[in-house]
């Protein structure tokens, strides 16, 4: 089948569309470009000073989905601050690397770089609003069917932590079921979810390994959000998760995911063969 | 004032009772010596107000808007109970599980700090304490306190404020220093009838703040409006009916950004900046007394009209890294109204025309008002002062 990303990279290109238009998202056109076309721009470079031989187009759907979360995510009244979190995003991928792959999701990573070295970037999880989550549920769900190669195990995995831990709580606190589940109708959690630590690239190898990640993410993220009191708990937790992976795959070794199987491979790859 | 994990809460209300009958429950999350409880003077929440309040581009001497304030208190009606004695009322307390953490007179407010072991406990406490909680709030306390959370109590005491002189209730601040920047409204949700209406003025120093669990939105601004806007209470009311409309549009759920802005200038002003000393009496303790520097301040102005059904959590904020400023700025354009010599008058009444045409549908798409109403209340076209015949000008008179 085709590669999961051209779906990815629709259903972001249209959020962001819906964003801009209608949800008053803090971003210019201006803004959106300079982002895209940074990342454009630092992919072909490490690409060229790497030498990295992907398929033609390849990487640079890869940073495109990367840039269009950068967009979705990312707000800085700075254009310089915007255009080197883009370059951070990237050049990441080629500089922090584990076992022959990149140890944190682009974006994941860049986002959490910027919100640590400076406080004029920010991230606003709740401009997403109610009304638009259940189009954008639909948007997601859209990307598990059409992505099954892209081991939707860990977003499962993942979703069904994370809300156990927020009905937990509410439950042991004795909250109204109205405030998990206010919580957990959040455009941001669904764009966590489903476009961020689903990353193939970036989760551990096999499916165990992928379970034992998604829920130390959950725990992290939940802990962030309701221990510490801080925002954007699914960032930090996924960044700090990321430098396990590793390890897990050390302990739980499993097959390296590609993105397309190798034309000249006799045998589709395990996780293609569903789709 | 939210600096870090800082937070100085100034909390003003517009209960209308008798004194008396005033009181307030509120959790805080951590405990309050004594030291950290102030009462602070209800003009510089005014001021807060003057300053923020959306505004006409022609200036006028009243505040437009109607003055309300930052009312994150929950007033609940306190009918007093015969004084129990102190050593009575704090074994009786801890029957019902509720530790008197502390007890305090500052200004006209008798203070109290609680903790509790059960919600039911401290419910009861409060009920025989005479205050009248409504039912249900036992499982909203419960909540609180299972996260630690204290509770804050005070009421008026009445020899207190007859002694300081004050005829009106000043608002209480509390200083005290936790990662949680929320504000608690579901107790105050418990009893309400409708929807409740609170302000949240917030003075960082690095960027707007806005609420993480709700989307934040902002009012629409800088539009024409027609001209009779001007008149004494109309202005008032288009705001009013705007604020109802978008809260409409956004389906009841979001909290809306009325003003943001660096404290050091505004423009136009609405009433002065804040003052170095003011600010700091709010709050703001990176400013020091002697400095002659403007202090880098900025203020966001949150409106909400919230209820239990689109509001089931507690608001959670952060502070952003947006100092872009943003007003509630509203223009009224007053046509000329001269006499018809020149030969770009007829071009310029049909672009008039059309101007105050636009002018009656944005106003109609904003506040769901009816557009024939509002064509009405404009009047006719622009007046046109009379001009002298052409003969009349030959011969003077």
């Amino acid at each position: 089948m085709a590669d999961p990303r051209l779906y990815q990279l629709g259903t972001l290109a249209s959020l962001l569309v819906y964003g801009m238009g209608w949800l008053d998202f803090d971003i210019t056109i201006s803004r959106a470009a300079l982002l895209l076309s940074t990342v454009l721009a630092t992919q072909w470079t490490c690409d060229r000073l790497a030498r990295t031989r992907s398929p033609s187009g390849s990487s640079a759907r890869s940073a495109l989905i990367s840039g269009l979360s950068l967009c979705l995510l990312l707000r800085t009244n700075r254009a310089d601050l915007a255009a080197l979190a883009a370059i951070v995003t990237i050049a990441g991928k080629f500089l922090i690397r584990a076992g022959g792959k990149h140890l944190f999701n682009p974006t994941n990573g860049g986002i959490v770089a910027m919100l640590l070295i400076t406080n004029q970037v920010w991230v606003s999880p709740g401009q997403w609003g109610a009304p638009a989550f259940f189009a954008f549920l639909l948007a997601c769900a859209g990307s598990l069917v059409v992505n099954r190669a892209a081991r939707s195990d860990v977003t499962y995995a993942f979703i069904v932590c994370y809300a156990a831990l927020v009905f937990g709580r509410s439950l042991y606190l004795g909250e109204p079921l109205a405030i998990p589940l206010h919580r957990l109708e959040s455009g941001a959690l669904l764009l966590f979810t489903f476009f961020m630590i689903s990353d193939p690239k970036t989760t551990p190898d096999s499916r165990a390994g992928r379970v034992l990640f998604a829920a130390l993410v959950a725990f992290g993220a939940w802990y962030v959000q309701f221990r510490l009191f801080r925002t954007n708990g699914l960032l930090w937790s996924l960044a700090a998760c990321a430098t396990l992976v590793p390890l897990i795959d050390r302990l739980v070794p499993g097959t390296r995911y590609a993105w397309a199987p190798p034309r000249a491979a006799s045998t589709p790859a395990p996780a293609l063969r569903a789709a | 004032m939210r600096d870090g994990d800082r937070t100085v809460m100034t909390m003003a209300n517009d209960f209308e009772g008798a004194p008396k009958e005033f009181a307030v429950v509120i959790p805080v999350p951590t405990f309050l010596a004594r030291d950290q409880i102030h009462v602070g003077d209800k003009a510089l929440v005014d001021h807060l107000d003057a300053y923020s309040a959306p505004r006409l581009v022609e200036y006028f001497d009243a505040n437009p808007c109607e003055r309300r304030m930052f009312d994150s208190m929950m007033p609940f009606a306190a009918a007093r109970a015969p004084a129990a004695q102190a050593k009575d009322a704090a074994s009786l307390a801890k029957a019902l599980g509720v530790t008197i953490e502390a007890t305090y007179t500052v200004g006209e407010y008798d203070i109290l700090i609680l903790s509790a072991q059960q919600s039911a406990g401290l419910e009861a406490w409060l009920r025989q304490n005479g205050y009248r909680i409504p039912a249900g709030a036992s499982e909203v306390i419960g909540t609180y306190l299972k996260q630690n959370m204290r509770f804050f109590v005070a009421k008026v005491n009445l020899a207190e404020q007859a002694r300081l002189g004050f005829s009106y209730l000043r608002p209480l601040q509390v200083a005290y220093e936790s990662p949680k920047f929320m504000l608690p409204i579901r107790l105050g949700m418990v009893n309400a009838a409708g929807p409740q209406e609170l302000f949240v003025y917030a003075l960082t120093r690095n960027g707007r703040v806005e609420t993480t669990n709700y989307r934040t939105v902002k009012l629409p601004t800088d539009m024409d409006l027609p001209v009779y806007l001007k008149h004494s209470g109309e202005f008032a009311s288009f705001y009013k009916a705007m604020f109802a409309r978008q809260v409409e549009n956004q389906d009841g759920r979001a909290v809306f950004l009325e003003y943001a802005w660096d404290m050091r200038w505004c423009d136009p002003c609405a009433a002065d900046p804040l003052s170095g000393d003011e600010l700091r009496q709010l709050g703001v303790f990176w400013i020091d007394g002697g400095e002659s520097r403007p202090p880098n301040v900025l203020l966001s102005r949150l409106h909400v009209r919230y209820d239990n059904a689109h509001f089931p959590e507690d608001l959670v904020f952060q502070e952003t890294g947006d100092r872009s400023n943003f007003q509630g700025r509203y223009v009224l354009r007053h046509a000329w109204t001269g006499g018809d010599t020149c030969s770009a008058a007829a071009e310029y009444r049909r672009a008039v025309d059309d101007r105050r045409a636009r002018e009656a549908a944005g106003l109609a798409s904003l506040t769901g008002w009816n557009v024939a109403d509002i064509r009405k209340k404009m009047g006719g076209a622009v007046p046109v002062r009379a001009e002298p015949a052409w003969w009349e000008r030959l011969w003077k008179k």
